[in-house]
């Protein structure tokens, strides 16, 4: 296995140091998070960064906070296993931390962190979809200059994302989200653990207290095309309705038509197209039950 | 570029200077000459590399030296207790959790992790931790095993020390 060669560490305090740091070292350099990413591209990729700029030493970029208003916030540098096991997201929303407990394993996730997993923008992230689901927003920093955008905006591509070379990912912001809200992630994949997904399905659902009609609807699909994606078509199917197994059915038909997938060493995309098919009418169907969070044992019994 | 770095290593503080691309797991192997810790895959699926940083497991294979400033790491040959074994490295001996014993350091550590937080795990929890752990040889029945007998053995100590 190749090893890393020389390349200087910086660890800055604080954001703006971080940027600077960038600015004034130039090409080569790379932000370093959990480094689960980044040092498997330097093994595995021939990536050979000049420098790395580790953002672990910055306390603001970690933790995960409600708002008065009922907006969670969660710092870039909180590890996949902080958003695993947090009571608070546990109880807001299960889906999401059942979702962060779907990478690889808890000594991956001691390390990885979510701020590195989207700036990563791998199509299969398994968060990227709850994440879409909850209306999420990426607060980006430069330089003491901060932008938001919609987590769905932020992905471009493959690996890309909107940010420039020198700008940080600091903060996801979950805002608030209707009451009752439910919500279900299904990960698609031949492993029961250390796999990535052929095909990720998230949803969230809020129904009407008297008529059960759906009146917030979200379907996000990981793994079916360069960026993690809303599946607008199929919410479009549900919206005002009553949810049963037949309308269920033709959401996930309408998901299966409207993702991207392509053909690779995982799974072809005719196949994928068809798991997005099953996966989402089981999510919705899950969803609409709203069950509590559950074993994993237990969830991949719900899978198949 | 060599960093000069002070880290808690199995409980005794030490400040050696290290290339700060040098990754944990040949900082402890080549240059510490702690070679308990094993490499298997080299990128984070197998965990035969698994240390305790801070307290929580994670692959040595994975991380950079230069990150460790402050850090607290226990290995497998900080698992021991005194001159006695653990009792989850005897419960592995007494139950054949190991047989070729490449995966059993990585084993151990993630056993342990797992026991700090939970004393009493249920099999289900015990596969779930242990999924990052690749082992090849014993289709893992007896390490469960053994991990189920280590808590019971830790457990009856707890209760005998209140």
């Amino acid at each position: 296995m190749r090893r890393p060669e020389a390349l200087e560490i910086f660890q800055p305090a604080s954001v703006k140091e971080a940027c600077q740091i960038i600015r004034k070292n130039g090409p080569g350099g790379h932000f370093l998070a959990g480094g689960t990413d980044l040092v498997i591209a330097i093994k595995e990729k021939g990536l050979a960064p000049r420098y790395v700029v580790d953002l672990k030493r910055i306390p603001s970029l970690s933790g995960i906070g409600e708002n008065p208003d009922g907006s969670l916030t969660i710092g870039a540098l909180t590890t996949l296993r902080e958003v695993e096991i947090s009571p608070l997201i546990r109880k807001k929303y299960p889906f999401l931390a059942q979702s962060a407990a779907e990478v690889g394993s808890i000594q991956i996730r001691n390390r990885a962190t979510i701020g590195g997993n989207m700036a990563n923008a791998t199509p299969s992230a398994d968060v990227a979809p709850s994440l879409l689901v909850l209306d999420t927003k990426a607060k980006i920093s430069c330089d003491g200059e901060e932008r938001v955008v919609t987590l769905e905006d932020f992905f471009v591509g493959p690996g890309k994302t909107v940010m420039k070379q020198d700008e940080i990912l600091t903060e996801l912001i979950i805002p608030p989200t209707p009451a009752g809200l439910r919500g279900e992630y299904m990960k698609f994949s031949p492993r029961e653990m250390m796999d990535l997904a052929y095909v990720g399905v998230a949803v969230a659902l809020a129904l009407e207290t008297k008529t059960k009609k759906c009146q917030h609807v979200r379907i996000a699909l990981g793994a079916v095309s360069p960026t993690p994606m809303r599946a607008r078509k199929a919410e479009a199917i549900l919206l005002n309705q009553v949810l049963a197994e037949e309308i269920a059915e033709r959401a996930g038909e309408e998901a299966s038509s409207e993702c991207k997938p392509i053909s690779d060493v995982r799974s072809s995309a005719e196949y994928r197209r068809e798991m997005v098919r099953v996966n989402t009418k089981r999510a919705l169907l899950n969803a609409g039950l709203g069950s509590e969070p559950i074993s994993w044992l237990e969830r991949r019994d719900k899978r198949y | 570029m060599k960093k000069k770095i002070r880290i808690t290593l199995n409980g005794n503080v030490v400040s050696p200077e290290v290339p700060a691309h040098r990754l944990l797991l040949d900082l402890l192997r080549d240059e510490i000459g702690l070679t308990g810790t094993k490499e298997g895959c080299g990128t984070g699926d197998c965990g035969a590399c698994t240390v305790l940083l801070d307290g929580k497991p994670v692959n040595s294979c994975l991380v950079l030296s230069g990150e460790l400033d402050g850090a607290d790491i226990v290995t497998i040959e900080g698992l021991q207790i005194g001159r006695e074994l653990h009792p989850i490295q005897q419960a592995f001996i007494q139950d054949g959790g190991a047989q070729c014993g490449y995966c059993t350091p990585g084993m151990l550590m993630m056993s342990k992790a797992l026991l700090d937080e939970n004393p009493n795990p249920t099999e289900e929890e015990i596969r779930f931790a242990l999924a990052g752990n690749l082992c090849r040889c014993t289709g893992y029945a007896k390490i469960v095993k053994a991990v189920q007998d280590a808590a019971m053995e830790l457990r009856t100590r707890h209760t005998a020390r209140q």
